[in-house]
């Protein structure tokens, strides 16, 4: 039986060491970058929590999809249909003007633009404090995910892989504070850097002198520098241009034109040429 | 071979229900509200179990925090050790509190434990101040008021000691 005194050492000689281990894995996360081993192994061990976390969703889903009317379900066929069509004819114009593209790049001596490999991968959790805003997806190492790789939804460019577990991957926003991208205004071709604020569904532009023609609603386009992200894919709109003179730079905020806190499928991108490649699973594709 | 408390079972499963609330995605409107889960459950063992629950599972929580969130590895552990030493230096006198008044100091807690990881996001990477962090603060302090004597009820039904 033990008494009520003497267990162990004393709560402040226990808070001291705790203390003093957090600051170690701080330490040795942030400044060391040395757990990275560590992280892809306790990713793999907390990625059934992650699976959990979706389970009742992933039920509710189920359920609506089975309790559906035969007239919901052939109006939804119906829409998706015609869908399908409208992008069939699109794509057939996409393969016409890529092909031309590529010729004309060779008469001009530059080189062609790659293909990309696509895979569809699901959120199956998000990390939504404001000052880490990620989504965690389907898939890892396993797949071919890659640290960098960048991730798009149906709208546009949402943000690029942080790290990787074997089954599971963790994508940083756009919106994160610790984001920045580089992009290229579709009206005008003016380059900007577009930073993460925090706020979900909002980006900064950083160093953007008084006399730049961008407007209001102007569409700002990946621009392909920096390598990480793959050129002309939409991000954002700016939203707002106030031109204080009192301040060095315009203060520029733009909208991310997909829905950052509503992604429930994503694209990963594999560049054609590059050393990484997607692995497919047998059942898929 | 490993030796099983009795109880341990069930406080694994409370600690993962609370991961698991921490990360299980929800509508914008709500999730800026989403009570601080782990931070909750873990209080009220210490508040409870005082010589089972403590700095260890404080670190252990606040790493998986970490991983979950996907945050440098050791701020939730460092916010979570900081109120574990306060709840477990008070918990006599937690216990006897009512219940409103235990949110109260639950409320302090969490704040002190979101204030820490702040800070250390400050430091780390110049964090700027969202006042939309803190509003956890309210939540968990109205959700104490069931998760309290719902994990009460849990502790009694298993026989937690």
């Amino acid at each position: 039986m033990k008494t009520l005194f003497a267990r162990g050492p004393s709560l402040l000689s226990r808070l001291v060491l705790a203390l003093a281990c957090s600051f170690l894995l701080i330490f040795i996360d942030h400044r060391l970058q040395a757990m990275k081993p560590v992280r892809l192994f306790l990713n793999s061990l907390v990625a059934p929590v992650q699976y959990l976390a979706i389970l009742p969703e992933q039920i509710l889903d189920g359920l609506s999809e089975s309790l559906k009317t035969t007239s919901q379900l052939s109006d939804e066929n119906k829409r998706l249909k015609r869908a399908i069509l409208e992008l069939q004819g699109e794509q057939q114009q996409l393969r016409f003007l890529q092909n031309e593209n590529k010729r004309l790049r060779e008469l001009l001596g530059s080189d062609a633009r790659d293909s990309v490999r696509r895979m569809v991968a699901e959120v199956i959790a998000v990390a939504s404090e404001p000052f880490s805003q990620q989504l965690v997806i389907n898939k890892g190492t396993l797949s071919g995910v890659y640290e960098g790789q960048p991730v798009l939804d149906s709208n546009g460019i949402i943000g690029q892989v942080q790290d990787v577990g074997g089954n599971t991957a963790r994508v940083l926003l756009l919106s994160d504070q610790s984001h920045a991208i580089s992009l290229r205004s579709e009206r005008n071709d003016i380059r900007v850097l577009a930073q993460g604020t925090g706020d979900i569904g909002r980006l900064e532009l950083m160093f953007i002198p008084h006399s730049s023609d961008l407007q209001e609603g102007d569409l700002l386009m990946s621009s392909g520098l920096g390598g990480v992200f793959p050129e002309g894919y939409p991000v954002a709109q700016i939203s707002s241009v106030v031109r204080d003179e009192s301040l060095p730079f315009a203060t520029v905020f733009a909208d991310p034109v997909s829905a950052l806190d509503r992604v429930r499928n994503v694209l990963l991108l594999w560049p054609s040429q590059g050393e990484q490649q997607p692995i497919f699973d047998e059942d898929e594709e | 071979m490993i030796v099983v408390k009795p109880g341990f079972i069930t406080l694994l499963v409370t600690y993962i229900i609370a991961l698991t609330l921490m990360i299980m995605p929800m509508p914008a409107a709500f999730d800026t509200f989403r009570p601080d889960w782990p931070t909750l459950v873990m209080l009220y063992w210490i508040i409870a179990l005082p010589h089972r629950v403590n700095m260890g599972t404080a670190l252990v929580l606040g790493v998986l925090s970490d991983i979950l969130l996907g945050s440098i590895v050791g701020v939730h552990a460092l916010g979570m050790v900081v109120v574990t030493y306060f709840a477990a230096r008070h918990f006599q006198r937690i216990r006897n509190f009512a219940l409103i008044q235990q949110a109260l100091v639950i409320a302090v807690l969490i704040f002190i434990k979101r204030f820490v990881v702040f800070e250390a996001n400050v430091f780390l990477h110049d964090a700027e101040f969202t006042l939309s962090y803190f509003w956890p603060v309210l939540t968990s302090a109205i959700f104490w008021l069931w998760v309290f004597p719902l994990l009460r009820k849990v502790r009694r039904r298993f026989g937690v000691v």
